[in-house]
């Protein structure tokens, strides 16, 4: 059973979405006009703790559970994809209220209109995988 | 203690235990980015026939999968054990500002009138929750990710190009809310 700890993983994540609240779509439209700190709160303590760690596991060179060095991957080397497509993605986050860990989150607390939202966030991705090659990267 | 932890969760202790969550996978041999899901998804169903982008070894993201169903999971445990019926506390100009667009104060986590029965069921809702999923969608793969793995995996790596799209998403974010939500509702 090596899939179950990706389970419980999954399980806490889903737990920590819903009650951080960061599943509302209000707590969405609150962060982009500026009028609280909580979801800054959030992502920030993230990021920092984040950081601090990956920079400890580069610092001593930490192995992961099966030995192997914990590697880290720079990503391509862009501004355009980064920048549209983050547009792109930041105006259905605003609309729809979810990105897409929240959606799935939403449908299990039974929300099952963002199975709606998730349905087409598939879509989505498969029209990007069709017309891939003619946009600029 | 049941109340404490039924009660929504602060800042502090939900972004703390997201890096955990990101720690854990990276120990696990993975990495934390959840929209890598949606490729997998159409992988699976066969989307490798008629795009390329689709035709690699998804059965090596099953984990992400399983990933995903704990997050679902988690959605229906936070509903029922953890639940609490308290509306969503967002701040009095919020609440004001979303009057204005028809959006009546929280009464639950999300607003009836996007998520509701009626709502789904007209053309105007439906097309709200399909052409948002659609852009989260194709955005998230065009930018090689989202909040999860750009956000909080990348920026915790000092990696420039999730910082250049995490701008994007707050570019993005604001031009809805400010500009096109008023036209939409």
């Amino acid at each position: 059973m090596k899939l179950i700890k990706f389970l419980i993983t999954g399980i806490v994540f889903g737990i920590v979405m819903a009650k951080s609240e960061a599943i509302s779509w209000y707590r969405i439209q609150e962060m982009f006009r500026f009028q609280a700190f909580h979801m800054y709160g959030i992502i920030g303590v993230a990021v920092v703790m984040g950081a601090l760690g990956v920079w400890l596991i580069k610092k001593y060179h930490i192995r992961d559970y099966s030995g192997n060095p914990i590697a880290f991957y720079p990503k391509d080397k862009s501004v355009i994809r980064y920048l549209v497509g983050g547009t792109i993605f930041g105006m259905g986050w605003a609309l729809s209220g979810a990105c897409p860990g929240p959606m799935v989150v939403n449908i299990g607390y039974g929300y099952f209109a963002m199975a709606i939202v998730f349905f087409f966030a598939i879509v989505g991705t498969y029209l990007y995988g069709l017309i891939k090659d003619k946009l600029p990267h | 203690m049941h109340e404490f932890i039924t009660q929504s969760w602060s800042w502090w202790f939900s972004g703390f235990l997201i890096s955990v969550i990101m720690f854990l996978l990276l120990y696990f041999g993975k990495s934390f980015g959840f929209s890598s899901n949606l490729r997998t998804i159409c992988a699976a169903v066969g989307a490798g026939k008629t795009a390329k982008f689709f035709d690699f070894n998804w059965k090596g993201q099953i984990w992400n999968l399983v990933f995903l169903v704990g997050a679902i999971l988690g959605g229906t445990i936070s509903a029922t054990v953890l639940r609490n019926d308290e509306p969503v506390r967002i701040s009095k100009e919020t609440i004001s500002d979303l009057m204005e667009l028809g959006i009546a104060a929280p009464e639950s986590l999300q607003p009836s009138e996007l998520f509701g029965f009626d709502a789904v069921f007209s053309l105007k809702g439906f097309l709200i929750l399909s052409i948002g999923g659609l852009m989260v969608g194709f955005g998230s793969r065009y930018a090689g990710g989202c909040t999860s793995g750009h956000a909080i995996s990348g920026l915790s790596d000092l990696q420039i190009p999730s910082l250049i799209a995490v701008v994007g998403f707050f570019a993005g974010g604001l031009i809805m809310t400010h500009i096109l939500l008023p036209f939409i509702f």
